[in-house]
């Protein structure tokens, strides 16, 4: 009785549901758009960076996607807002608002 | 064929350990469980088995490996002792909850404080709400028999559960006595191999286990645990009778020893029954109806058995090797007399807390129990329900 996460909802019961709440697949966080948790922004600023990616990897929420060895802009369906971007930024790259005030 | 040795309780689990060959043990030491992973590494540096042998830094690692390695696919067991398994208590909870069928050999002994290194049932009933199977052993035999049925039981599909071999540190694991070894290929045959359907490690199927659960999801989780110790039932008397069929010892939720027509009976758990059976064959001899109940199984609790067992009898006394400080008797004794509340009608129970801390229980202090039921089924007054044996006190105490 393995299932997806898709497949698992709040209408399954007790009889139906995984053992241990077993999900028959990994990353299903990726579903869950926890980015509206959000109280501060970051903002990249693509002319100042130099592509370092000192962020990426500090990134804890994993939400600034790194292809072909480039940063692009956030993953804001799951960036909380931390700062830690921003801090660890040696460029002033990455710079803060508000959320809702950009 | 099988052989007699003498072998010590821990030397009959290692041994059991080395013949069913599992993928991963993780080893911490602490007293009296110590010898069991000592005995095994020799196993490892001798090459008589192919186990993975972890030594961590804690048992709260320890059982974190076992975690990791059973859900990646592989069978993992450790053992432990008093403070060590209260040091797994969260990890306990992880491993029953993600339905991971590992294989603890407890070794009771009391909980600190203060610091006693001796024997009684502490450690394992302060476990007995986390979702483990718990079977208890009177002997070193019975040790080595449960066992080799533990890792059947709890990979039962429709279980899944983790599960707990107990013996009483120092009187069984450390005793020595002849008892019977069977062979390496037909414990083998009988064990098997471990197939769960999903596991980590399988690339076909990826898995994700041991996710966030949020309120409407844990319930449902629950409930299944709880079934599934419910069917554990099953699963432990149908082990039992393949266990009887291979090699011809017999086991069930309980052993009833002389319970037939017997009017006074004990219910207790581990090594006091071989002391409860010699005190109930003299006070046989002498003419008292006198019987013992030994519970094997204490999770999951077979109440109604339990209860029929002792439907006949006018009194009992449920004896309890750990103080679970209700302020109105031990853990046993709530189980049993909850299970007796639906018997039409009920024998006398009472509740005694003896033996903690190592502290010694002679057939001459069961004789005492066993007279004072005596008079209770007798003049049919109970007296004090929740009773302590063997404390020094300024007081005429009960017993």
């Amino acid at each position: 009785m393995t299932r997806s996460a898709l497949d698992i909802n709040e209408q399954i019961p007790w009889q139906e549901i995984t053992p241990g709440g077993e999900i028959a697949e990994g990353g299903t966080a990726r579903m869950i758009k926890t980015g509206a948790w959000r109280q501060n922004c970051p903002v990249w600023d693509a002319d100042k960076c130099k592509q370092c990616l000192l962020c990426a990897p500090f990134c804890p929420d994993s939400s600034i996607p790194v292809k072909d060895c480039l940063r692009g802009d956030f993953d804001y369906d799951h960036c909380k807002g931390c700062g830690i971007c921003w801090q660890v930024c040696p460029f002033d790259a990455i710079h803060m608002v508000k959320e809702g005030e950009e | 064929m099988s052989r007699r040795d003498r072998l010590s309780g821990n030397e009959a689990v290692a041994y059991a350990m080395r013949q069913i060959n599992p993928d991963v043990f993780a080893a911490f030491p602490i007293t009296p469980s110590t010898e069991i992973p000592q005995y095994f590494a020799q196993y490892v540096a001798d090459g008589q088995v192919d186990t993975e042998f972890v030594t961590v830094e804690s048992e709260h690692s320890s059982m974190s490996t076992c975690i990791g390695a059973e859900a990646a696919g592989v069978r993992a067991v450790t053992a432990t002792s008093s403070c060590g398994l209260a040091y797994m208590y969260e990890m306990l909870y992880v491993a029953a909850s993600a339905r991971l069928p590992i294989t603890l050999a407890c070794v009771n002994r009391a909980l600190t404080g203060p610091i006693n290194i001796n024997n009684d049932h502490s450690d394992s009933m302060g476990a007995r709400d986390a979702g483990w199977i718990q079977i208890y052993s009177e002997n070193n035999q019975e040790a080595y028999d449960n066992y080799l049925q533990a890792m059947r039981i709890a990979e039962t599909p429709d279980v899944r559960l983790p599960i707990m071999i107990c013996q009483d540190g120092f009187i069984t694991s450390h005793a020595v006595e002849n008892i019977e070894l069977e062979d390496d290929q037909a414990v083998k045959a009988f064990v098997g191999e471990y197939e769960p359907e999903n596991y980590l490690l399988k690339h076909e199927n990826p898995l994700a286990v041991g996710p966030y659960d949020t309120s409407p999801y844990y319930m449902e989780h629950k409930v299944q645990q709880a079934q599934a110790m419910k069917n554990a039932k099953t699963a432990i008397l149908d082990v039992a009778a393949d266990f009887a069929r291979t090699f011809g010892r017999t086991y069930g939720f309980f052993e009833e020893y002389r319970m037939e027509d017997a009017e006074a009976a004990i219910v207790l758990i581990g090594s006091t029954a071989g002391t409860a059976k010699t005190c109930v064959d003299q006070m046989r001899a002498a003419g008292h109806k006198v019987g013992l109940i030994k519970l094997r199984v204490f999770r999951p609790f077979p109440a109604e058995e339990l209860a029929a067992a002792l439907s006949h009898v006018k009194a009992a006394a449920v004896m309890d090797k750990s103080e679970g400080f209700s302020g109105c008797g031990g853990p046993v004794f709530a189980d049993t007399r909850s299970a007796c509340y639906d018997l039409k009608e009920r024998p006398r129970l009472i509740n005694i807390v003896y033996g903690l801390g190592g502290r010694d229980c002679a057939v001459e202090d069961l004789e005492r129990v066993y007279q004072y039921l005596l008079r209770i089924a007798r003049t049919g007054e109970e007296g004090p329900v929740y009773l302590h044996m063997g404390q020094r006190s300024l007081d005429k105490e009960v017993l």
